[in-house]
């Protein structure tokens, strides 16, 4: 039995490929400043004179690590619900992906903190620096320099099993690979087509955020 | 409508555990096998073999799981090859853990110094001997923290199965939540058993890896 490879619905695609991209980017991009943010604040807070702070942000980063990213998604677009809290699905899938990846990036973060040596923050206090300051300003941005591919690669890891968000039909890449697949009836062009267009997000994702980190993280300590 | 205790839904979620943990198994008994080949078409010394273990490493980390599923389950069929959810998830997380492991091993294989390479060679041994008896141990004992810290992430890959059909943990808790009505009691349960499975693996890495620090 012969099967005809037939790419031929390519054209009409096109717009549907660019607006699922498009969502795809929309939600990493969102969830991966805020995750960013948001695990500075984790790291910081883990290393708090708080215990009950260090214990609760353990327990979190734990609990999310130890958990399919498809079963926290379930949990807050079908469970929050019962609770009175009713999301969006693109809203519920940003707040996945950002607790999600919170939870990653605050033990990389917090790795890039300990990695500061510690006569760098007894040199800013010295200085007459407040410990906000030295935090904001001296700590920090070598943390980041540090940390900047773990924290790409995560980024990008991220990016890729954010396809799992079709399945509370928000509208990106693999929501729309599945639409079109079901009006074409050429699921493995589609899927084939659509995997190609990840991997070029992922390898573009990375080198955006490798050059850009190359920018903004210059100087300082190597 | 059938009722459900909370004691239904438990056991209903752990008698399907068993699949997430056999899948879990098998997945990684594959990838350790086909994974062992990509490690050594990675790190060979012709330039085509090592360029074709790189490609395949990065095709697979540089596209999502699920549409390797996908691609899998929904395409092969149109090539004319039918395909069970068992056998796609199977197949699907066997060639994504082996890409995945041959990349961590490749570490491992780098890390071993250049002297016990010569070592090997000034023994008379030949490459794969040299490979097996010298190189490969203390790669792997090198690996053994991110190794298994990959089986953890593995295990939460099982999830996605239940996308194109597998019948496992997730996929039974959809069908008891769409018979209940209770997401949030079947999915924090769900979460529970997951974490139950993985945490102790997280440990287990965690002291792999202080243990391998100290040395």
């Amino acid at each position: 039995m012969g099967y005809v490879l037939d790419f031929g619905w390519l054209t009409d695609a096109s717009g549907a490929i660019v607006n699922g991209a498009a969502m795809t980017m929309f939600l990493i991009a969102v969830s991966a400043v805020a995750g960013t943010v948001l695990s500075i604040l984790g790291a910081a807070g883990r290393r708090s004179r708080h215990a009950v702070l260090r214990r609760a942000i353990a327990a979190y980063v734990e609990l999310i690590r130890n958990t399919p990213f498809l079963v926290q998604l379930f949990f807050i677009f079908f469970g929050l619900p019962s609770l009175g809290i009713r999301l969006d699905p693109v809203v519920a899938a940003i707040l996945a992906m950002t607790l999600n990846m919170t939870a990653y990036t605050t033990e990389i973060v917090g790795a890039g903190l300990d990695a500061v040596p510690k006569g760098q923050r007894e040199a800013a206090l010295a200085l007459g620096l407040r410990p906000r300051q030295v935090f904001i300003k001296v700590v920090l941005p070598q943390a980041l320099k540090v940390i900047f591919p773990a924290l790409t690669s995560q980024i990008v890891i991220m990016m890729l099993e954010s396809a799992v968000v079709s399945q509370i039909a928000v509208r990106e890449l693999t929501y729309e690979a599945d639409m079109l697949q079901a009006r074409t009836f050429r699921a493995f062009e589609t899927y084939f087509i659509f995997t190609l267009v990840y991997l070029a997000l992922s390898i573009g994702l990375r080198r955006l955020l490798v050059a850009g980190g190359n920018r903004m993280l210059s100087g300082g300590l190597s | 409508m059938i009722e459900f205790t909370f004691w239904d839904i438990v056991r209903n979620l752990l008698l399907a555990a068993r699949w997430t943990i056999l899948l879990s198994i098998v997945a990684f008994i594959g990838g350790t096998i086909v994974g062992l080949t990509i490690l050594f078409l990675r790190i060979s010394k012709r330039r085509m073999l090592r360029k074709f273990g790189e490609y395949y490493i990065g095709l697979f980390q540089g596209t999502p799981l699920l549409m390797q599923l996908f691609l899998l389950f929904f395409g092969l069929p149109m090539l004319g090859i039918r395909i069970e959810p068992w056998t796609a998830a199977v197949l699907g997380l066997t060639l994504c853990a082996s890409a995945f492991l041959a990349e961590i091993w490749r570490g491992g294989v780098e890390a071993v110094p250049v002297g016990q390479w010569d070592a090997g060679s000034s023994l008379g041994l030949h490459y794969v001997s040299q490979m097996r008896l010298i190189v490969l141990p203390q790669a792997f004992s090198m690996t053994r923290a991110p190794t298994v810290g990959f089986l953890v992430q593995l295990i939460k890959s099982t999830a996605l199965t239940s996308i194109i059909g597998f019948e496992e943990l997730v996929r039974t808790s959809n069908a008891i939540n769409n018979a209940t009505f209770e997401p949030f009691k079947v999915y924090g349960l769900v979460a529970l058993i997951y974490f139950a499975l993985c945490f102790p693996l997280t440990r287990y890495a965690r002291v792999l890896e202080l243990r391998a620090a100290r040395y």
